[in-house]
Parts: structure tokens; C-alpha cells; sequence
């Protein structure tokens, strides 16, 4: 890699886009649930929905280095924005996302311009404080919201007015494994440009990027903004598949949830939101079924073993498990 | 009693009690940088001592206080030796997840212990009566509750401004790596003001069961109002904490009689605002 690097920073660039062998076993991986596990294709879809959601905090956190306790807020106006034009009567789920990236987008980029000026412990208190305005806000708004009861009579129509949403999933997990694959896509020709790179950069060293030149406010409120309409777009997911919305989809427990995944599998990585939403969520699944009431102890017991055993989360831990190996070979 | 005074004088007892829970983990934060998200599930266990010893044991309630404090604080220099020690060079999110796991493994265990109702507290006859002082109606507890805390700050500010421990513990907040230095043994201080800090918090947790109650979900729902005291205070700061926490419990206090229909927009309205006009909190220096 010293080599690459030395040869050119356009030559280092094309050589991180290059798409490994574990990458696309990992996408075909995502297929199997079709054939293996048709029974758990509900949660399949829940888990690529989340896993969106994750990828969207990666991008902010893993890349940017902006801790946020307030994500969910973009996923909860995505997830209403969404259900609202579906219960006025247009459930076209195409353009629910797409409205639902746009509204996100705008909440976002409106904030960006507090969050980017903050660090540390203000920016974590900050951002937890806007999603919290906010669920108190969808809470008052019952009108508009349904309030504490969720929002009713969602329904969604058939993709291209073909794919119809069944009870076993199918359609669903289809449905947001597609819009996650593509919006993967996306985020991994972002990480792998310049910008990318100007990101890391702030991560790194906050101080010293303005002083080479980079444009550190801009850059943090532009990959503040798209983060957001990821997040958006994750919510209406949600909110299409499962045709109801609630509060819940805002809380504090959501985006606390999802800053936990993303740093069970590892930050900054782009893959590492997505194996924590589909280790942790499968996990709370199957320790839910086992003890319905006790479920949390197990899920702690998993986070304190990752953290003793697994510095950098669960792909930090293979990376330096295939690191040994190669050194042993 | 009129509006303003009662609404005041709650206010400022529930603020004490925030003080409590949240002053330990101001300092801790302050000096070592180590995220102890675990901080209110030391709080609820207090809690949880102070409620078996009263019903289950017939102790009087006051008894039961320096108990919560001391369980608390053995169980937190328990875990800092076997856990959070290892972790001080790490990054805040490792912290984070670390803590987080054993805030959900805490809870798991009340709910498994004591089941998710709210635990009755019978408080002894003084402690549930009201005076009638002026016209102004004040209840026994919360009166004893802010000369409790009023009490204990006093003591730490004495005990911080005004020993050598102190003066070591304002050293290694102030610039650890100097402190260390200069020849002071950062470690074993940061053990002792983690068991402090986290007994304060296990007798604010006693004591507050009979102001907001108490179940398993205690170290979650006050992890945000801890954080929201620490943060608007400014790190490591005695003052700041108490300043803030009082600010905190009026305001909600305030908010919730005045404008019920706001609920709790307006902390976090007043919060936001504080940290954007002083990012590193009112006391706070760096």
C-alpha cells in the first residue's frame, strides 16, 4: 500500500475502489436469506433498513468523526414524511422515498450549520438535544403525528405497481436490500473520492485542514446533510414496509441503538454498520425468543465480551485476526 | 401557597437531587476523559439497597442512606479495577460500548430481582409531613432533601478547595499528565473519587426514589439529565454542576407547571441554547 501511495494520491484512490473477493461474497451472502431462512425475511428487511440507518451514522461519525445522539431525528422525519403522503393518499413507494430523502435532507442541512461548529461533549449534547426537541415535538403535534398512538392508515401500493408487499417479506426484504445496495454504492464512491479523503482528514486533525486549505465547515455540513437523507430514506423504508409509524421511530433509544451497532462492528470501516445491525439485531432476536424478559442482559454481556476482546468492534477484530494470520503464514 | 414560591421550592429540590447524581460523574469525566455511560446504574442500585433494606429488613429509612452510599461505592471501585481500568487509553466510543453493556446488563438485573413495577417507599411519618411556614406550605422531605445536598456540597467544595486531596484532585482535572508529573499518583486518586463520586450517586438514588420513584429503566431515563447537568456545567466543576443542575430542575419544574403541553421541550430548548452560546459549559475551562 506504501507503494500505491507513493505512486499518487489518484493512483491510491482507484486502488481502494477496487472491489474485493470478501466484498462480493458478502453482498451474495445478503441473497441467502431467500433460500435459507424465508421465515425470517420480516427481520431481514428490518435488519437492511437498519443497516442503512447505520451506514448513514458511519458516514458521519467513522468518516467525519462527528459523534451524534440525535440521529434518529433524520430517520423519524424521513419515516413521517413518508407515512404522511401515504395516509393522504399517494402511496407510491418510489416517491415516499424519495420525498423522505428530501425533507430529511433539508432538516438536515438546516442543523448542519449548528453541529458543524461544535466538538466533543457539546456536539454529542447538541445533537441529542435536537432529537429530543423533536420527539417532543412529534409528540405535541398529535394532530399531525397521531401523537403517542403512531401514525394509522398507512398503506403502501406495489412497487412499479407490481411487487406487491406479502406477509412472509419477500417483497420487503427485496425492497430494502435493493435501496441499501444501491445507497452503498453511493457511499462507497463518496468514501473513495477526494471528499472522502478530506474527511478522514478532518477525523484525523480538525486543526490542521483548514490551515492546508480544506474548506472544513463545508465539507462536515455537506456529509452532515447527506447522512441525513440516508437516514431519511431508512425511515421511510420503515415506515413503507411496516405501515405504521411511532414516536418510537425518533427516540432516543433509536439512535443510541444504532450508535451501538455501528460501534459493535466497527467505525469508519463501511461495512461495520452493516455486520453490527445484523449481529446485534439477529442477536436480540434470538435472546428475545429465548427469555422475553431479559433479553438486555444478554445483548450487555455481548457488547462488554466485543469491547474486552475486539478493540475497533467486530471488523477491527478480523482485520487483526487476517493480519496475524498472514504475519504466522 | 403561591404558584411561584411552591414551583421555586420544588424546583430546587429536584435540582439537588440532580446535583447528587450528577456531580461524581462531572469530576471523573473531568479528570480521566473516561465516558462512564454506567454512572445512574449505580444510582439505581442505591436506589434499589435503600428500598430491600426498608421493606424487606424494617430498617429506618435513614439508616439505610450511608448503605446506599457505601454499596454503590464498593460496587463501582469493583468494576473499575476489573473493567474501566483497562480502558482508559481508549476511545470514547469503546467507553461508550463498554458502559452502555453494563447499563443493559444492570437492568436485566434489577427487572430479574425486583420485577418492572415502580418500588413502593414508606417514608416514616416526619419525613411525609408539611410545614406551614407564612403562609407557605413546605413539604418535610424535600426540605430535608436540599439540606442533605446543600450539606454535601458544602463539604466537597470544603474538601476540594481546602485539603491536599483536593488540591490533587484539581491538579489531575486541571492537566493530568502534569499532574502525574509532578509525582502525584493520578491512578489510585481516580479510584478514589470514582468510588465518591458514584456513592453521591448511589445516595441520590436513595433519595429519590420517594421524589420520582424507582424501576429498572432509572439508568436510562436520568443518564440524559446526568449528561445534560454535566455538559452544561462544564466538566470537573463542582459549582458548574450545582449551578446547572439547579437551572435544570426549575426549568423542568417550571415548564411542566406552567406549559404542561410542552412536556420537556424546554430543557433541551434551554440546553441547546446554553452550549452554543458556551460550548464547554458555564464553569467550564477548556
Amino acid at each position: 500500500m506504501t507503494r500505491e501511495a507513493l505512486a499518487g494520491p489518484g493512483h491510491y484512490l482507484r486502488a481502494q475502489i477496487r472491489w474485493r473477493w470478501s466484498e462480493i461474497a458478502f453482498w451474495l451472502a445478503t441473497l441467502l436469506p431467500f433460500v435459507l431462512a424465508p421465515s425470517y425475511l420480516i427481520l431481514a428487511s428490518q435488519v437492511a433498513i437498519t443497516a442503512l440507518f447505520a451506514l448513514s451514522l458511519d458516514l458521519i461519525l467513522g468518516y467525519a468523526g462527528i459523534v451524534s445522539l440525535g440521529h434518529a431525528a433524520y430517520f423519524g422525519v424521513g419515516a413521517y414524511t413518508a407515512g404522511l403522503i401515504s395516509t393522504r393518499g399517494w402511496g407510491e413507494p418510489l416517491a415516499g422515498l424519495l420525498a423522505a430523502g428530501l425533507a430529511a435532507g433539508i432538516f438536515g442541512y438546516l442543523t448542519s450549520f449548528i453541529v458543524a461548529r461544535f466538538r466533543h461533549l457539546a456536539l454529542i449534547m447538541i445533537t441529542l438535544g435536537i432529537g429530543l426537541v423533536l420527539q417532543e415535538a412529534a409528540n405535541s403535534a398529535s394532530w399531525l403525528t397521531g401523537g403517542f398512538d403512531g401514525l394509522q392508515g398507512i398503506h403502501t401500493w406495489p412497487i412499479f405497481g407490481r411487487f406487491q408487499f406479502d406477509l412472509y417479506g419477500y417483497t420487503a426484504y427485496g425492497y430494502s436490500l435493493a435501496v441499501l445496495f444501491i445507497i452503498f454504492l453511493i457511499a462507497r464512491r463518496l468514501i473513495h473520492s477526494p471528499f472522502g479523503l478530506a474527511l478522514r482528514g478532518i477525523r484525523e486533525n480538525g486543526v490542521r485542514m483548514p490551515a492546508i486549505g480544506a474548506p472544513t465547515y463545508v465539507h462536515i455540513r455537506t456529509v452532515y446533510t447527506i447522512a441525513a437523507t440516508i437516514a431519511g430514506i431508512a425511515g421511510a423504508l420503515l415506515a413503507e414496509t411496516t405501515e405504521t409509524v411511532s414516536l418510537e421511530a425518533l427516540g432516543f433509544q433509536r439512535s443510541a441503538d444504532v450508535l451501538v451497532m455501528l460501534i459493535l462492528g466497527g467505525t469508519g470501516r463501511l461495512y461495520g454498520g452493516l455486520v453490527g445491525a445484523a449481529v446485534y439485531m439477529v442477536a436480540r432476536d434470538q435472546f428475545s425468543g429465548l427469555n422475553p424478559q431479559y433479553w438486555y442482559f444478554w445483548i450487555g454481556l455481548l457488547l462488554v465480551a466485543v469491547v474486552m476482546l475486539m478493540p475497533n468492534g467486530i471488523l477491527g477484530g478480523l482485520a487483526l485476526l487476517a493480519r496475524r494470520a498472514r504475519a504466522g503464514s | 401557597m403561591p404558584p411561584v414560591f411552591g414551583v421555586l421550592f420544588d424546583g430546587l429540590a429536584y435540582g439537588m437531587l440532580l446535583f447528587l447524581l450528577s456531580v461524581g460523574l462531572s469530576v471523573t469525566l473531568g479528570m480521566m476523559n473516561f465516558v462512564n455511560l454506567a454512572h445512574c446504574s449505580f444510582a439505581m442500585l442505591g436506589g434499589y439497597v435503600a428500598v430491600t433494606l426498608t421493606n424487606s429488613f424494617g430498617w429506618p429509612f435513614f439508616a439505610t442512606l450511608p448503605v446506599a452510599f457505601l454499596a454503590a461505592a464498593a460496587t463501582s471501585v469493583l468494576l473499575e479495577r476489573a473493567f474501566f481500568r483497562r480502558f482508559y487509553n481508549a476511545s470514547d466510543l469503546e467507553q461508550c460500548l463498554l458502559t452502555i453493556g453494563i447499563v443493559f446488563i444492570s437492568i436485566a438485573a434489577a427487572a430479574y430481582i425486583y420485577g418492572t413495577v415502580e418500588q413502593p417507599l414508606v417514608l416514616p411519618a416526619y419525613l411525609r409531613a408539611s410545614f406551614n411556614v407564612a403562609g407557605l406550605n413546605f413539604s418535610a422531605y424535600r426540605l430535608f432533601l436540599i439540606a442533605v445536598a446543600l450539606a454535601i456540597t458544602i463539604g466537597l467544595t470544603l474538601g476540594i478547595e481546602a485539603t491536599r486531596f483536593g488540591a490533587q484532585v484539581r491538579a489531575a482535572v486541571a492537566n493530568q499528565r502534569m499532574a502525574r508529573g509532578l509525582g502525584i499518583d493520578v491512578d489510585t486518586l481516580f479510584a478514589v473519587t470514582f468510588a465518591l463520586g458514584s456513592g453521591l450517586a448511589g445516595l441520590g438514588g436513595a433519595l429519590a426514589i420517594a421524589l420520582v420513584g424507582l424501576d429498572p429503566s432509572f439508568a436510562f431515563t436520568y443518564l440524559i439529565y446526568v449528561l445534560i447537568v454535566v455538559s452544561v456545567g462544564g466538566l470537573g466543576s463542582i459549582a458548574g454542576s450545582f449551578a446547572a443542575a439547579m437551572l435544570l430542575g426549575v426549568s423542568d419544574v417550571a415548564g411542566k407547571y406552567y406549559v404542561p403541553a410542552l412536556g420537556a421541550f424546554l430543557i433541551y430548548l434551554v440546553m441547546i441554547v446554553l452550549l452554543m452560546w458556551r460550548p464547554t459549559g458555564l464553569f467550564g475551562r477548556r
